[in-house]
C-alpha cells in the first residue's frame, strides 16, 4: 500500500526547505502547515533571515528549494548567476514601512521628520547592506534629506525582526519596520507614523525555485499555493497586500 | 593599500581598544578572584567558581543574552541605571568591553588560579612566620611566583577579547563607525558578499593576533 501511494506521486514524500525573508515568518509558517497537511509525508523546513544573508547562503551552495526575498535586488542577483529557475519566479506580495516606538514611550512623532526630535536618541533600522527593510528605509530617509542628519542615531540590525525586537525591549527610542511586523507584536510597539510609499521603491516580495533542487515539483506546488486564493488570504490576514489584490 | 580605508582602521583600532581595556579589567579582577578561590575557604566558593567558569562553556550568545537581561535598558540593573542617568550601555563601545570582559575572565582565573595553587605553601608560611601580612605575602611571594601563569592568562584573555563576537553583537550591536569591531565588520562584509574587503580584514586580524602570540612566546622564552 505504501509503495502504491508513493509511486503515484513521485516526489510527494520528503523535505522542502524554504529560505524566506524573516518578515514573512508568521504568514509562511501558517501556509507551510497547510501545505504539509495537503501533501502527506512532506515536511516544510523554514530558514528565516535577512534576504541578503539568505542569498549569500544560496550562492555558497546551501541546499535550499525555494527562495522568498523581500527585495527584487537579491533575486535578480541570483537569477543573473543562474542560481534560480527563472520561469518559476513570481512577485506575490507587497508591504509598507512604518515608524514604531515602544508602548511605554511618550514620544509623539507625526512623520519621519519627527525622528529629528531631541528625545529620539537611538533609532533602529535594518542594515541596508543586507536587510531590504533597511534598504527601503535608507531610500526614504535620503529622499527626505534625513539620512545624514539622523546617521549618528541609527543602530543597524541584522534582519527586520531584530529591528522590531530592539523596540519591544525599549533598547531604542524608535525604529522603522514593516507594517506587518508592527502588527505581529501589537502589545510591544506603537505605530507612530507611516513612511510615505512614494519615498522608496515598492516593497515587493518575490519567490522562485532554487536551481538544482531535488524537489522541483513540490517546490513549484508551494509557490502555487502562495499565489492561490488560500495563500493570498493568509498573506492578507498577516497584513500584506497580495499581488493582484490591490486593483479590484 | 586601497582597503586600508577609514572603516577598516576604525574597526582595527576599536578591537584593540576594547581588547586592551577589557584585558586590564580582567587581569586586575581575575587575579583577585583567582587568589580568593585558590587560598580561601568560604560558603559559596563552589558557586562563585561555577559562576565565573560558566562563560567559558556557554555559547557567547547565551552569555550575551544574560548580559542583555541584566544591563539592557529594561534589564535588572540597566533599568535603574537608565532611570538615574538616562544612559544605557547598550550599543556603546563600553558594551563591547563588558561582553569581552565576561567572556575572557574565566581564562584568566583558570590559569592564574592553577599557578597560585602550585606555589610552594612552605614559602607562603615562611613569609607569614617572618611577620609579613597577607597583602605583603601576596605581592612579594604569591604574585611573583605565579607570574608565568598570570602572563599566559593575560595573553589568552587578550586574544579571546580581540576575537569576541557573539555576546558583543547582542550587547553592542553593529553600528558602523561606533561598535563594529573587526569580527563584527567581517561578519557584515561576508554576509553582504564583499569578499575582497572581507579577505583583507580576515588577513589583517590573523596577522595582528599572530603578532601578539609570537611576541609573547618570545618574551616568555627570554
Amino acid at each position: 500500500m505504501l509503495a502504491a501511494s508513493g509511486g503515484s506521486c513521485a516526489d510527494a514524500a520528503g523535505r522542502l526547505t524554504v529560505s524566506a525573508a524573516v518578515s514573512l515568518k508568521d504568514a509562511f509558517e501558517e501556509i507551510g502547515r497547510a501545505f504539509e497537511s495537503r501533501h502527506a509525508g512532506v515536511s516544510v523546513i523554514f530558514n528565516f533571515a535577512g534576504s541578503g544573508t539568505l542569498s549569500r547562503q544560496i550562492e555558497a551552495g546551501a541546499p535550499v528549494d525555494i527562495f522568498a526575498s523581500a527585495s527584487a535586488r537579491y533575486m535578480d542577483g541570483l537569477e543573473g548567476r543562474g542560481l534560480i529557475v527563472g520561469s518559476t519566479r513570481v512577485d506575490f506580495a507587497r508591504n509598507s514601512l512604518v515608524v514604531v516606538v515602544p508602548v511605554s514611550s511618550r514620544l509623539r512623532l507625526d512623520s519621519l521628520s519627527g525622528l529629528l526630535d531631541g528625545g529620539v536618541r537611538r533609532i533602529a533600522v535594518g542594515d541596508p547592506r543586507t536587510v531590504p527593510a533597511g534598504e527601503y528605509t535608507e531610500e526614504a530617509l535620503r529622499s527626505l534629506g534625513l539620512w545624514s542628519r539622523l546617521r549618528e542615531r541609527l543602530v543597524f540590525a541584522g534582519n527586520a525582526r531584530q529591528v522590531l525586537d530592539y523596540v519591544v525591549r525599549a533598547e531604542v527610542d524608535a525604529a522603522v519596520v514593516y507594517a506587518t511586523d508592527a502588527g505581529a507584536r501589537p502589545g510591544g510597539v506603537r505605530v507612530a507614523a507611516r513612511v510615505p510609499a512614494e519615498r522608496h521603491r515598492p516593497v515587493l516580495y518575490t519567490a522562485a525555485v532554487v536551481e538544482g533542487t531535488g524537489a522541483r515539483r513540490l517546490a513549484e506546488a508551494f509557490i502555487d499555493m502562495l499565489v492561490s486564493e488560500y495563500g493570498r488570504e493568509r498573506l492578507r490576514d498577516c497584513g500584506f497586500t497580495p499581488v493582484g489584490w490591490e486593483a479590484p | 593599500m586601497r582597503y586600508l580605508d577609514d572603516s577598516v582602521l576604525f574597526s582595527l583600532r576599536l578591537s584593540l581598544q576594547v581588547a586592551a581595556v577589557s584585558t586590564v579589567l580582567v587581569a586586575v579582577s581575575g587575579i583577585g578572584i583567582a587568589y580568593v578561590l585558590a587560598r580561601k575557604d568560604f560558603r559559596g566558593r563552589g558557586l562563585l567558581d561555577m559562576m565565573v567558569t560558566l562563560p567559558l562553556v556557554l555559547p557567547p550568545t547565551v552569555t550575551g543574552y544574560y548580559l542583555v537581561m541584566l544591563f539592557g535598558r529594561n534589564g535588572l540593573i540597566g533599568r535603574y541605571l537608565y532611570e538615574l542617568t538616562g544612559w544605557s550601555i547598550m550599543f556603546t563601545w563600553y558594551a563591547a568591553v563588558l561582553a569581552s570582559y565576561v567572556v575572557a575572565l574565566p581564562l584568566m582565573i583558570k590559569t592564574a588560579r592553577a599557578a597560585m595553587e602550585s606555589v610552594d605553601p612552605n614559602l607562603v608560611n615562611a613569609s607569614y612566620s617572618l611577620g609579613h601580612s597577607e597583602a605583603e605575602t601576596f605581592f612579594r611571594v604569591v604574585l611573583p611566583l605565579s607570574r608565568r601563569g598570570i602572563i599566559a592568562g593575560t595573553v589568552l584573555s587578550f586574544a579571546r577579547a580581540l576575537g569576541e563576537f557573539g555576546a558583543t553583537l547582542m550587547l553592542a550591536g553593529n553600528i558602523p563607525g561606533r561598535t563594529d569591531t573587526m569580527p563584527i565588520a567581517i561578519y557584515t562584509l561576508a554576509s553582504s558578499g564583499e569578499w575582497t574587503a572581507a579577505n583583507f580584514m580576515v588577513l589583517l586580524l590573523t596577522l595582528v593576533s599572530g603578532f601578539f602570540i609570537y611576541t609573547t612566546n618570545r618574551a616568555r622564552a627570554v
